[in-house]
């Protein structure tokens, strides 16, 4: 092979390592602005029944099969989860998070990100979970300080007591 | 669709022909782009078994084995980890630009929708082998793309629990989840090479290995630059950290920017469409299937030859049916042949020269047979003149051949220039019907019909049965493999040889018996 065609062959080889070298690693992406934290509501939790439970007759629970009595007779389905989220006063979300599965009976599940100026702020988050159609059953606040690009998780776990800021 | 295919028919052709000049037809890396893959999946397995031995999959330790790797061992841990992931880039970069070149070459329609079909699957599963494999590392590119991916999975209907909620803190991060990363890492490619080679499966003799040059230039520049820029970790995750700015891997990445303005789901939706298109690109728009090739078991010895030489496994060697005296028969499966008649080139019984027996041959195309190219050879003879007579075969995919007749030049066109029997060469040079015959098909190792160029040179070379008779000339016959855009370098190799033939002096009879004398002697 004449040796200008190894000149030739080097060229392109080197073309080629340089494009796969920089893009690589290249260009940067900014998935945030450097001067912003990000606040993050998230957690599953399933909500009360949409219709009570109700207590079986000794005879209603005498003629099931003696492998499937229970003391209760329940509906499947579950209510949606309203949650509320306040920065400073300003409501920034509300929504009704509607429970998984098919037959609606899984958990609902909140997953939300914010992305907010650095320092202090005050922060409220409320849940209901109930039938009440007024009062939340949880309602939490905090006053946190955020650094640039900090993760503040929002959190929620109902053997704990409600909400967790992290 | 066919203004696109054009356009990018264009384009390959300008590379191919610069690359071309600096590697040879044969190494070109364009048409070596499907073998070129098989050889980077090869350097990220052996890199990949090499990583995996000192990989730890805890949280903390999967970064710190890494950097071990890369800081420990002078310079193989550097060098096999860089090759690990220039490896899986380079394999992007070929097997995106080998589906775009199939395409624009039409090697997708009617019966070879089936290496296009099965080829597509492959595309998603190198994207999820590399991006686990970036998440593996667990540094701030690897938190990055685990919330990314898991957010865009969880826009999916198939997940009860968020996936995403394992990355919203480090104290909820939990190892396991890098132990199902690491089967994932090693399942996916293992599937993905099951898929390889059913990708391969109705072609014979696929090239799965560049030539040897070219694999080593290849692994030599993929070596300096593991030494001149070895890949390395970013700074450790932090999950109570938010990774501002990344450096990215826009090979593997670059649909992940998109996720902050399109809806994942959407995203999805697009790419699940994208794929769906891309698949029913070989049927669309519906193509008129050209007739397999037949079987005439009157004139079949079962010699296999057509077997050996069909590229797409189309044909096989049976049991005979009819009770003659032989041991096998052809058997063409109608839905891998192409049509491409290099079994009737390949028929010892497919012999212009045969008076006793009307001309058909053991296996033919129904819509080219072998009698009408005799036929056709010898009515496009009678109308050329003058000293330079040249009769040229051609490939339908070679061009405008019919561009090059004149009053001593005629083309003859079939669907693959490895559909010719040698002995027609020897018929028109002994028979004086031409003084020349060109040969025009596809360049080296880019035929249409993946092999009739390389058997017609074996066959012309007397390399490869049929063989062609000594007794024809070499300076008679001129083999012309050019890119189908290449119109002027045709013309100017045709000219070559008139000018090469006017100087010879004329076919005697007595010349080709002194040619077998030469060849008892």
């Amino acid at each position: 092979m004449a040796s200008w065609r190894y000149v030739l062959q080097g060229m392109a080889y080197a073309a080629f390592i340089t494009v796969l070298g920089y893009f690589s690693v290249a260009p940067a992406y900014r998935y945030l602005p450097p001067d912003k934290a990000v606040i993050k509501l998230a957690f599953s939790h399933a909500a009360e029944r949409r219709v009570p439970c109700r207590k079986l007759s000794p005879a209603e629970i005498a003629e099931l099969a003696p492998n499937m009595r229970k003391p209760e007779a329940c509906e499947r389905e579950r209510l949606p989860l309203l949650v509320e989220l306040e920065m400073d006063g300003e409501l920034i979300y509300r929504a009704e998070e509607r429970p998984t599965g098919l037959w609606k009976d899984g958990a609902s599940t909140v997953y939300r990100k914010f992305v907010v100026a650095p320092g202090k702020h005050r922060v409220l988050a409320r849940l209901r979970d109930s039938r009440d159609a007024v009062a939340f059953d949880y309602e939490q606040d905090a006053e946190v300080d955020l650094a640039p690009q900090q993760n503040f998780v929002i959190g929620f776990r109902k053997t704990t007591g409600g909400f967790t800021f992290q | 669709m066919s203004l696109v295919k054009g356009l990018l028919r264009r384009l390959f052709e300008q590379a191919e022909r610069g690359f071309d000049l600096a590697f040879s037809s044969a190494w070109n890396p364009f048409r070596q782009l499907g073998a070129l893959g098989w050889f980077f999946y090869w350097i990220v397995a052996a890199s990949g078994i090499y990583l995996y031995v000192f990989f730890d999959t805890g949280i903390t330790q999967a970064h710190q084995s890494i950097e071990w790797i890369m800081n420990n061992q002078w310079y193989v841990g550097s060098v096999t980890r860089s090759l690990h992931r220039y490896a899986s880039d380079a394999l992007v970069v070929v097997v995106v630009l080998h589906l775009m070149r199939e395409f624009s070459l039409d090697r997708l329609r009617g019966r070879r929708w089936f290496g296009w079909f099965t080829g597509l699957p492959v595309l998603w599963f190198i994207y999820a082998c590399g991006i686990s494999g970036y998440w593996l590392v667990w540094d701030k590119l690897a938190q990055y793309i685990a919330i990314a991916t898991s957010e865009w999975l969880d826009t999916l209907p198939f997940f009860g629990e968020p996936i995403a909620g394992n990355f919203l803190s480090s104290a909820a991060l939990s190892g396991r989840f890098f132990t199902l990363l690491v089967f994932i890492h090693i399942a996916a490619p293992l599937l993905m090479l099951l898929l390889m080679w059913v990708h391969i499966q109705r072609y014979s003799r696929p090239r799965i290995n560049p030539p040897r040059g070219l694999a080593a230039g290849t692994l030599l520049a993929l070596v300096v630059l593991s030494l001149v820029f070895p890949a390395v970790s970013q700074a450790p995750a932090d999950l109570d950290v938010v990774p501002a700015v990344v450096g990215f891997d826009w090979f593997y990445l670059a649909a992940y920017p998109l996720l902050d303005v399109v809806p994942g789901g959407q995203l999805w939706l697009g790419l699940a469409v994208g794929t769906a298109a891309l698949a029913v690109l070989p049927w669309v728009p519906p193509e008129k299937r050209r007739a397999a090739a037949v079987v005439n078991l009157d004139n079949c010895n079962g010699c296999a030859r057509c077997a050996e030489d069909c590229p797409f496994e189309a044909i096989t060697m049976e049991p005979r049916s009819d009770g003659a005296a032989y041991d096998t028969e052809a058997v063409v499966n109608l839905s891998n042949c192409m049509s491409c008649g290099i079994c009737a080139g390949a028929c010892p019984t497919a012999t212009p020269y045969r008076r006793a027996t009307a001309l058909t041959p053991g296996i033919e195309l129904p819509q080219h047979p072998i009698a009408g190219l005799r036929e056709r050879t010898i009515s496009a003879a009678e109308a050329l003149e003058g000293q330079s007579r040249v009769l040229i075969f051609g490939c339908e995919r070679a061009g405008n051949l019919e561009s090059l007749a004149g009053a001593d030049a005629t083309a003859l066109i079939m669907p693959c220039v490895g559909m010719l029997p040698p002995s027609f060469v020897d018929f028109v040079i002994s028979r004086r019907l031409a003084d020349g015959v060109l040969i025009a098909g596809c360049p080296a190792g880019d035929c249409y019909q993946r092999l009739g160029d390389e058997w017609t040179r074996q066959r012309m070379s007397r390399e490869r049965d049929p063989y062609l008779r000594s007794r024809v000339p070499a300076e008679r016959l001129r083999l012309c493999w050019r890119t189908a855009d290449d119109a002027s370098g045709r013309r100017a190799e045709l000219e070559r040889f008139q000018t090469s033939l006017a100087v010879l002096p004329p076919v005697k009879a007595r010349e080709l018996g002194a040619a077998r004398e030469a060849k008892r002697g």
